[in-house]
C-alpha cells in the first residue's frame, strides 16, 4: 500500500496547479464564511416577556410621562417577537431552539427608572452552544438596549439638569410628596455675603447662619442624589445576560475551528474523491484490485493519504491563524486527534463520492455540490428557521461529518465542549460511508 | 484441433466448461479453451460474443458461475484493452511501481529487463501521457509481464493503433511468443488471427462453435476461394450467427 501511496504524492506532486487550488480554494472559502458568520439573520426571532403591568407602563420623569411600550416598539421593528406568557416559557424556547434568545421586561422595570437611583435591569437568556448565535444575540439585545438608553438618557439628563439649576438657583422640589424649598447658591452667596458686610465681629447672628448651613446641608443631599441620577444616566437599563446551554467560546476562536474545518473538509473530500476516480479513469483499478491490492487497501490508501494532505494543509492554516489570534499550543495532540478523525471522516466521505462517480469530474462537481451545504447547514443557528425546519437540518448535518468535526475542533482549540461525542460520531461515520464505498466499488471498473 | 496435435503441445492453460450469466442472459456457456506453451490464441467473434468475458474470467476479474480453470490468476498475466498506466508517472516509474505491488525480488532488475524488452530504454524518463499509443501499449503489456508469467491475456491489444505501430506490437508479442510465453488475445481484426495466431477460439453468443487453426477454420467453412475474414462470416453464417 505504501507504494500505492508514494505514486499518488508522486502524482500530486506534478500536477501544481491542482495542489494550488486545492490550499488556496478552502482558504478563500473559509475567509468568506468567517466573514459570513460575523452576520446574523436580519430579524432574529426572540421570546418576549414583557411584566410590567399596563397601568405601570408610564414613567413620570421630572414632570414629562414616557410610555416604555413605545420603546417596545421600536425594539420590535428589529427582531421577530415572540410573545410567552412566563419566563419559563421563554427559557424552554431557547433551550428547544424555537427562538435565538429570549427577552424579559421585569416588573418593577419602571419603578427603579422612576426611582433614578441606578440601572434597571432587564432579563436575557440565550443558547451558546453556538458562538455565531451566541455572539448574535448579544449584539441584537445589547443594541436594542442601547437604543433604549438612549431615549432615556435624555430625559435623566433634563433631570440632572434641572436639579443642577436648582442647585444654582434656587426654588421648590417635591420628593416623595412633600415640597422642600431650595435656597439656590446664588441667594446663599448673597446672604452670606450681606451677613459678612453687615455683621461685626463676633456678632452672632445664628438664623441667618443656620439658613446657609441648611441650604449646605439639603445642597448636598441634592449633589448625594444627582450622583446616582448622573450613574443611571449612563445605562439607565441594563440587560442581565444568562446562557442556558453551552459554553462561552469567543466568537473568533469559533471562526477558527470553522475555517479549519473548510480547509479540512475540502482538501480531504476532493482529493479522496479525485485520486479514486483517478484510478478508475487509468484504468488502472482492476489491474491493482487483481491480486496487487485488496479494494478495501485501496480504499484505506485513498482515504489516508486525503486525510493526511488535508491535516498537513490545516496545521499549515492553524500556524498561520496563530499569527494573529492566541491559540493554546498545549492542545496540540487534541488538535491532531479532532483532525486525524475529522480527516477520516471526510476521507471516506470523498471516497464513498469517488466511487459512485466513478470520474474525477463528476466526483469533483458532487464533491462541490456536498461540500457548501453540508458547511452552511451545520452553521444555522436555532432560532433562525422554524422549529420543525431546524430540526431536520440538525439531522441531515449530524449524517455528514463537517458538523461533529467543528465542534471536535471547537472543543479541541477552544475547550468547548467534550471532545468524546463527536470523535464517537465521526468514527460512526467514517465507517459508514466507507462500508458505502465499498459497496460501490462494485459496480467500479 | 487433431489429437495427434494435442499430445505434442505442453499444455499450460486449461479451461473446462466455463459458464458466465448475467441476469438473463448467458453470457458463456459450458466454454473449454486448451493453450499450449508459446502458443498465440486467438479469441474471435461478434460483438456480445462473450471474448472479454472469458479472458476476464481466466484473469481472475470476474468469477465464473461454473467450470474450472488449471492456473490461479496470481499466475497469469493480464493486459487490459486501454493501457492502465499511470500517465503522470514516467515509464520506468509506472515499471517500479507495478514490480513493487508485485512484489518482485528485484524491482530495478525487473524494471530494466521490461525497458530491454519492450524497447523503451530512450523513453525510460518521458512521461507516459507523452508516449504514442504503440509505446503506451508496449508499457501496459510491459507491466502485464513482470512477474514473467507463462500465460500472458491481451483483450483487444491492437484496438487504436495506427498499422505501423500495430506492425511493431505484433512483432514484440511474437517474440514473446518465440521465448516461450504463450499468448491468449481477444480481437476483432481477422486478419490478425490469419497472420499471428497459431490457434483460434470463435465464441458466439457465449457458446464455443470452433477451436482450431485458422486453416482449419477456413476448410471447415467450406470456401477455399474466399479470404480467411469471408470464410469467418461465412462459417458463423452456416452456424445461424
Amino acid at each position: 500500500m505504501r507504494w500505492l501511496l508514494l505514486k499518488d504524492l508522486q502524482i500530486l506532486r506534478r500536477s501544481p496547479l491542482l495542489v494550488a487550488l486545492l490550499v488556496l480554494y478552502p482558504i478563500v472559502i473559509a475567509v468568506l464564511i468567517g466573514f459570513a458568520i460575523s452576520r446574523g439573520p436580519e430579524k432574529p426571532r426572540v421570546a418576549f416577556l414583557n411584566e410590567v403591568p399596563p397601568s405601570a407602563s408610564v414613567l413620570e420623569l421630572n414632570g414629562q410621562k414616557i410610555d416604555v411600550s413605545q420603546y417596545g416598539k421600536e425594539i420590535f421593528s428589529r427582531i421577530d417577537p415572540v410573545p410567552v406568557q412566563s419566563e419559563q416559557e421563554a427559557i424552554d424556547k431557547v433551550k428547544s431552539g424555537d427562538v435565538l434568545g429570549a427577552l424579559i421586561i421585569p416588573a418593577d422595570l419602571t419603578q427603579k427608572l422612576q426611582a433614578g437611583t441606578g440601572p434597571a435591569n432587564v432579563r436575557v437568556y440565550y443558547n451558546a452552544e453556538d458562538p455565531v448565535k451566541a455572539r448574535f444575540v448579544q449584539d441584537t439585545i445589547k443594541s436594542e438596549v442601547q437604543d433604549a438608553n438612549t431615549a432615556l438618557t435624555k430625559q435623566f439628563t433634563k433631570i440632572a439638569l434641572n436639579y443642577l439649576d436648582l442647585i444654582s438657583k434656587g426654588g421648590n422640589i417635591s420628593i416623595f410628596g412633600k415640597s422642600f424649598s431650595v435656597l439656590g447658591l446664588a441667594k446663599a452667596e448673597a446672604i452670606v455675603n450681606a451677613a459678612q458686610a453687615g455683621l461685626p465681629p463676633n456678632d452672632p447672628l445664628r438664623a441667618q447662619l443656620g439658613q446657609v448651613a441648611n441650604f449646605a446641608r439639603l445642597a448636598r443631599d441634592n449633589l448625594d442624589l444627582s450622583n446616582g441620577v448622573l450613574a443611571a444616566v449612563g445605562t439607565p437599563i441594563r440587560a442581565d445576560a444568562k446562557i442556558i446551554n453551552g459554553g462561552t467560546t469567543p466568537l473568533d476562536a469559533f471562526a477558527v475551528a470553522i475555517a479549519v474545518t473548510v480547509s479540512l473538509m475540502f482538501v480531504t473530500l476532493l482529493l479522496a474523491s479525485g485520486i479514486l476516480a483517478l484510478e478508475r479513469e487509468e484504468n488502472a483499478f482492476l489491474r491493482l484490485v487483481r491480486g496487487l491490492v485488496s479494494r478495501t487497501g485501496l480504499l484505506i490508501e485513498k482515504m489516508g493519504l486525503a486525510a493526511l494532505c488535508a491535516i498537513v494543509v490545516s496545521l499549515v492554516m492553524l500556524a498561520g491563524i496563530a499569527l494573529f489570534v492566541s491559540l493554546e499550543w498545549g492542545r496540540f495532540p487534541l488538535w491532531l486527534v479532532a483532525l486525524v478523525f475529522g480527516g477520516l471522516g471526510f476521507g471516506a466521505l470523498g471516497v464513498a463520492i469517488g466511487g459512485i462517480t466513478r470520474e474525477v469530474r463528476a466526483a469533483s462537481l458532487l464533491a462541490f455540490m456536498l461540500a457548501l451545504p453540508m458547511a452552511f447547514l451545520a452553521l444555522v443557528p436555532s432560532g433562525a428557521v422554524s422549529s420543525g425546519l431546524y430540526n431536520v437540518i440538525k439531522v441531515v448535518s449530524a449524517l455528514f461529518p463537517f458538523k461533529p468535526t467543528l465542534d471536535a475542533l471547537n472543543s479541541a482549540l477552544n475547550r468547548s465542549g467534550s471532545i468524546g461525542l463527536p470523535l464517537l460520531h465521526l468514527a460512526i461515520l467514517t465507517v459508514a460511508f466507507g462500508v458505502i464505498a465499498r459497496l460501490s466499488l462494485r459496480r467500479f471498473a | 484441433m487433431t489429437e495427434a496435435t494435442a499430445t505434442e503441445r505442453t499444455l499450460v492453460l486449461e479451461a473446462h466448461e466455463i459458464s458466465k450469466r448475467f441476469g438473463e442472459r448467458e453470457a458463456l456457456k459450458r466454454v473449454s479453451l486448451e493453450a499450449a506453451r508459446g502458443e498465440l490464441v486467438a479469441i474471435i467473434g461478434p460483438n456480445g460474443a462473450g471474448k472479454t468475458t472469458l479472458l476476464s474470467i481466466l484473469a481472475g476479474i470476474q468469477r465464473a458461475d461454473g467450470g474450472s480453470v488449471s492456473r490461479p490468476p496470481g499466475e497469469i498475466g493480464w493486459v487490459p484493452q486501454q493501457a492502465a498506466v499511470y500517465s503522470k508517472l514516467t515509464v520506468a516509474e509506472n515499471l517500479r511501481l507495478f514490480a513493487r505491488l508485485e512484489k518482485r525480488p528485484d524491482v530495478e532488475e525487473t524494471v530494466e529487463r521490461m525497458l530491454a524488452q519492450t524497447g523503451l530504454e530512450q523513453r525510460r524518463d518521458d512521461p507516459v501521457s507523452q508516449l504514442s499509443g504503440g509505446n503506451k501499449q508496449r508499457v501496459n503489456i510491459a507491466i502485464g509481464l513482470l512477474s514473467a508469467p507463462d500465460v500472458l491475456l491481451l483483450d483487444e491489444p491492437s484496438a487504436a493503433l495506427d498499422p505501423r505501430q500495430r506492425e511493431r506490437l505484433w512483432e514484440f508479442i511474437r517474440e514473446l511468443a518465440a521465448r516461450g510465453t504463450t499468448v491468449i488475445y481477444s480481437t476483432h481484426n481477422v486478419h490478425e488471427v490469419e497472420r499471428h495466431a497459431g490457434q483460434v477460439v470463435v465464441l458466439a453468443d457465449g457458446e464455443l462453435l470452433f477451436a482450431g487453426t485458422p486453416r482449419e477454420l477456413e476448410q471447415i467453412a467450406g470456401a477455399p476461394d474466399l479470404d480467411f475474414e469471408e470464410a469467418f462470416v461465412a462459417f458463423l453464417r452456416q452456424r445461424g450467427h
